[in-house]
């Protein structure tokens, strides 16, 4: 349904009436960004020497090197937890009770535990010298866990004929996974999984808590060593770290859609039917539901 | 194992554990006005609140919460808003996890049969009737299971809150460390508290599910 | 959607272009604490039945845990990439009688909450960072020193005539940071109302607006902000605790713990601590003379 069928065009007098309401809620808005800044400013977070620090070449080249670290405990977790969450939905849609009851468990587990601890707990009780991979596994595990759910939603979504009918053609298990319901699943699940790859690169910034050098530990640094008239620059390091997070990821996202566009151009017949509870529905307006739906943040 | 049988570590786990539940309801409650609030705005005829919708969901929804609580924690006292840390952490959460309640309720909304917004149309209802009287309620029952994984995420992401002065479990995890107990005993309570926060969650929103499920 | 995207991704190249173009060198405000002065490095060292010592020269340089982020005294400038203060200048000069130059030395950031873990896990060889000595942390690392004795006081706002001791903290806001001892202190012995972040530039950042009333944790930290923020901030002057500062490094190496405090010894006598005091803390106006090692 897309939005307009809520409401008809709108006559003369509803024309009137949207533009008021437009035109407050800009005003509202504007106002409001228009407070912000300017507390701010009078409280010298636009000052020269609040910025300073970013002109200089060495904290640049910081900046970027916590990028670089950002992005490499990125690549690793992302990769690890997509081979993780291929075993556990695996595991999960096996024929045998115990591996099923194991992966349930381990997917529950991790699926509730929240990041900072699992980071944290691995950090001191294992990874005392490598952040890095406290880090990564901490991802992988919770991240896995996810993305295994999603596989096998993905997996579940593909009509039950689908499976019958290659199993009639006396295909055994692995092949009727891996040459009928996989590559079905596969485009309807992908929105997800890359939705779900945009949390783990978000997820990355707690690396700072366990002395990993990401680009949120860089900006912290930066931040609590200058000090100046006003007070330290977190404001202007947020002000300059977010955008690029926000880049990122909907550069991310961005991948995610134009991935889904193409996947639905070049379908013929029937995209498979969305299994009603997994929140993965082919058209493009739920594409980013599944953000939220399977996705933990 | 006995970690919280010793001192009055007991009294700090419980309060703890309270302060995450509180977290998570207050920010939960803040997150379920405010994500149909700009669900609303996002659908609606006004092209200024539809932008003001976007922009939001697609800012926060793409920025490291741990980020947006060094904005929130030092930013808005920068501007004299000064409600403590608590209070701080809610709205951090609260604004975040509204962007996606948000892009479930709407969602959520592109799942109820376009006849029957034509019908309400169709009977004179306004924008706003049409959506409060027939379009949210149908959609309710689709939206129901994603905002219970949400929840559940938001549970998880109050231990952020941990970082900034809030004394919730993970705060309870770091001062049990600092203290020099084994981390594993640690790790053992403070997992099992969050699990019993989400599986509760769990357990509700299945309920929820299935009492909208008969009632259709 | 195509605007959309390309907006995102002019939006990450912004954002790095503007990140990676036109860098000046050196640092803002010029700040160097530290006289500069580098120590007359020992040659062919060799500590016998020290596994620390042994890894760190078959690496061929010792990795140092310390702080960042507190003037005149563990403090690393980003703009430069520079490390002073006056446990930096500690940690240089063991380093210098355990056969390691300048150049043979990396420093790496610990917080408070993390150093016990980095030094009992190896990630660092030793740790100097305004490390109290307590049988606490005795149980998962050793010390060497004291080297310094710091003691708990209170930075509070220029005007601030109210808070002229710990006594008159009582339900009033005090900020430090996580898991030291300080804050702990002031709770429970003084009935003060705590806020704790992970490093006291927040705090620092806190007072400064006045969302808290006072920072506390040892004189010595709390001077170096002073000198800062001279108009703003000062240091109440009353220490209520003895801190007395260590280098702590793994529990079990006995020989590296010796040869730190022979270095410590020999620096102390020779009057390079009396230098770098005076270059970095001793700007705050303080005397100081070293303390009595403690060897174990």
């Amino acid at each position: 349904m897309s939005s307009s069928v809520l409401y008809d065009a709108p006559g003369p007098r509803a024309r009137t009436r949207n533009r008021i309401i437009g035109a407050v809620a800009v005003i509202g808005i504007a106002a409001l960004i228009w407070v912000v800044v300017s507390r701010l400013d009078a409280h010298g977070q636009f000052a020269a020497d609040m910025w300073e620090p970013f002109q200089y070449k060495r904290t640049q080249e910081r900046l970027l090197h916590g990028l670089q670290d950002t992005l490499t405990a990125f690549g690793f977790a992302a990769v690890l937890s997509l081979a993780l969450g291929a075993l556990l939905a695996a595991g999960r849609l096996s024929d045998h009770r115990p591996v099923r009851w194991f992966c349930a468990a381990f997917v529950e587990f991790f699926r509730a535990m929240p990041l900072v601890i699992m980071i944290f707990a691995l950090y001191v009780g294992i990874f005392g010298d490598a952040p890095l991979w406290a880090l990564v596994i901490g991802l992988t595990l919770y991240n896995g866990s996810v993305q295994a759910e999603i596989f096998r939603a993905g997996i579940n979504a593909v009509p039950r004929g689908q499976s019958e009918a290659a199993y009639a053609l006396g295909l055994r298990k692995t092949q009727v996974m891996s040459s009928v319901l996989v590559p079905q699943a596969f485009r309807s699940m992908l929105p997800a999984v890359l939705s779900q790859l945009v949390v783990t690169l978000k997820d990355t910034s707690l690396g700072y808590i366990i002395t990993y050098e990401e680009l949120l530990y860089v900006g912290k640094l930066i931040a609590g060593t200058t000090s100046t008239a006003e007070g330290y620059p977190y404001i202007p390091v947020v002000l300059v770290i977010a955008p690029v997070y926000i880049g990122l990821c909907l550069a991310l996202s961005g991948l995610a859609r134009w991935i889904e566009a193409r996947g639905r151009r070049s379908s013929k017949g029937a995209p498979p039917a969305p299994a009603a509870d997994t929140g993965i529905a082919p058209d493009s307006g739920a594409g980013t539901i599944v953000v939220a739906a399977a996705a933990d943040q | 194992m006995n970690v919280l049988f010793t001192d009055d570590n007991f009294t700090l786990f419980r309060d703890g554990f309270l302060r995450t539940v509180e977290l998570t309801a207050l920010s939960g409650l803040l997150a379920l006005v405010l994500g149909v609030l700009l669900a609303a705005f996002r659908v609606s005829p006004v092209p200024p609140l539809r932008i003001f919708g976007t922009v939001w969901v697609n800012v926060l929804r793409n920025t490291p919460l741990v980020l947006l609580f060094f904005a929130v924690v030092f930013g808005l006292p920068k501007i004299g808003v000064d409600l403590g840390y608590f209070t701080f952490a809610v709205l951090a959460l609260g604004c975040y996890t509204a962007s996606f309640v948000c892009e479930t309720v709407r969602s959520g909304i592109n799942t109820v049969p376009l006849g029957q917004a034509e019908a309400a149309r169709s009977l004179g209802m306004t924008f706003a009737q049409t959506l409060r009287l027939v379009v949210l309620p149908q959609a309710t029952r689709t939206v129901v299971s994603p905002t219970g994984s949400i929840l559940i995420a938001l549970t998880k992401n109050s231990a952020i809150a941990g970082a900034f002065n809030n004394a919730e479990l993970y705060g309870v995890m770091k001062t049990w460390n600092e203290l020099g107990y084994k981390i594993f005993a640690i790790f053992f309570w403070i997992a099992l508290g969050y699990l019993v926060i989400t599986f509760a969650i769990s357990a509700l929103f299945r309920f929820l599910e299935n009492r909208l499920a008969v009632a259709r | 959607m195509r605007t959309r995207r390309t907006a995102a991704a002019a939006l990450a190249v912004l954002a790095l272009t503007a990140v990676a173009a036109c860098g000046k060198d050196g640092s803002p405000g010029g700040d160097s604490s530290g006289p500069g002065t580098s120590y007359e490095v020992k040659k062919n060292v060799s500590i016998t039945g020290s596994p620390t010592f042994d890894a760190a020269k078959k690496r061929g340089k010792l990795i140092i845990g310390a702080k960042a982020d507190q003037p005149n005294l563990g403090f690393e400038d980003v703009a430069s990439g520079t490390r002073s203060g006056f446990d930096i200048e500690i940690a240089k000069m063991v380093a210098a009688d355990l056969g390691f130059s300048d150049k043979q030395v990396e420093f790496k950031t610990i917080p408070s909450t993390n150093r016990e873990t980095a030094i009992a896990g190896g990630e660092v060889d030793y740790y100097v960072g305004t490390y109290t000595i307590n049988d606490d942390r005795k149980k998962q690392i050793s010390f060497a020193g004291p080297y310094f004795v710091a003691g708990q006081d209170l930075l509070v706002s220029k005007d601030n005539t109210a808070i002229t001791g710990p006594e008159a903290v009582k339900g009033k806001q005090v900020c430090s940071a996580t898991g030291s001892t300080s804050i702990k202190r002031i709770a429970d012995q003084y009935g003060a109302k705590t806020t704790a972040f992970d490093t006291y530039s927040q705090c620092v950042d806190k007072l400064l607006d006045g969302s808290v009333d006072a920072v506390t944790t040892d004189d010595a930290i709390l001077k170096g902000y002073a000198a800062k923020y001279p108009d703003k901030l000062k240091v109440v002057g009353k220490p209520f605790s003895q801190e007395p500062y260590g280098i702590g490094l793994n529990k079990d190496d006995k020989a590296l713990r010796d040869a730190i405090n022979n270095a410590i010894e020999a620096h102390e006598k020779n009057g390079d601590w009396k230098k770098a005091y005076d270059a970095t803390l001793g700007k705050s106006g303080a005397n100081a003379t070293p303390p009595q090692l403690v060897r174990y």
